[in-house]
């Protein structure tokens, strides 16, 4: 997983593994996923510090990244979620931007 | 304090190191410099605007340490997110290396300026910006030896883990790096958790 090999991405279930709803016409969302050496700590502040959000909600997002494998952290046009996937990648954590097929 | 940060006044952080730490955390950080690569100075008599406007590389890196710290922004493969995952890099690698670059310049720039206590130990004052700087070189610095370790998820777990390695194994002393570059950056996150 340490490697940027091909992701599997199982489209249809990733909108209902989060809290974050997409709006209809923004099909875009940043995916973050669980890589065994960033600290569940450091995971939940990045969430803090970067999206603002409370400490409950990053923390179930770190949660849902640790036990799920990814989670959803946000959802926008391409421009906004190539913005949040550059973010991510500053502070190390392994990002991706998909469509939502949903 | 030793071997913890602790928060200061005013929003920085400060923990106390000995020679040996000292000189662990600044060779480990000229490694990661090492890895990252210069920056792109404008080369002597080139135009220095052409850095702003030169594109970076496409492909991701091949050493598997340096993927994971500039990973693909696309995770589909067909061949048009490719090709935007290809784009991407080109518009954003530059920037991310020369923030990791700027980081790790920082952990470099704050150890030497320690002036050594009684005892050969010294505090390390950092401000809040220097608090960043170390947050994102740490874990860039476990990123790397992460993956050069291929640390897994099994690994709390596993009895055969890393981190109950014999004495005798070769690997253990980078795993005690890792394992303590672990804790710091743990301490630093908790003085900086708003």
């Amino acid at each position: 997983m340490s490697v940027a090999a091909p992701v599997e991405i199982e489209r249809p279930e990733s909108a209902e593994e989060t809290s974050v709803v997409p709006e209809p016409d923004v099909p875009w969302v940043t995916l973050v996923h669980n890589d065994p050496v960033n600290l569940m700590s450091y995971v939940t502040y990045v969430f803090q510090a970067y999206f603002g959000y409370s400490k409950d909600k990053a923390h179930k997002l770190m949660l849902d990244v640790h036990l799920k494998g990814r989670a959803v952290v946000s959802s926008g046009s391409r421009e906004e979620m190539e913005r949040d996937v550059q973010a991510m990648h500053g502070y190390g954590l392994w990002a991706t931007l998909t469509q939502d097929r949903n | 304090m030793a071997g913890h940060f602790e928060a200061t006044p005013g929003g920085g952080a400060a923990v106390a190191l000995d020679e040996v730490e000292t000189a662990i955390l600044r060779s480990l950080a000229v490694q990661l410099l090492e890895l990252i690569g210069p920056g792109d100075e404008p080369a002597e008599g080139e135009d220095p605007l052409a850095a702003l406007f030169s594109e970076g590389p496409s492909e991701p890196p091949s050493d598997p340490a340096l993927a994971r710290l500039f990973p693909e922004a696309y995770g589909d493969q067909d061949k048009e997110l490719r090709e935007a995952s290809a784009e991407f890099r080109r518009f954003t690698e530059n920037d991310l290396r020369t923030r990791k670059r700027d980081d790790a310049l920082a952990v470099v720039r704050t150890l030497d300026s320690l002036s050594p206590a009684g005892g050969g130990g010294a505090v390390l004052r950092l401000t809040s910006e220097e608090c960043r700087q170390w947050l994102g070189s740490l874990n860039d610095l476990r990123l790397t030896i992460g993956t050069r370790l291929e640390v897994s998820d099994e690994d709390g777990a596993d009895e055969s883990s890393l981190y109950r390695l014999p004495d005798s194994d070769p690997r253990k002393p980078m795993v005690m790096a890792y394992l303590w570059l672990g804790a710091l950056q743990e301490t630093l996150v908790e003085t900086l958790m708003p």
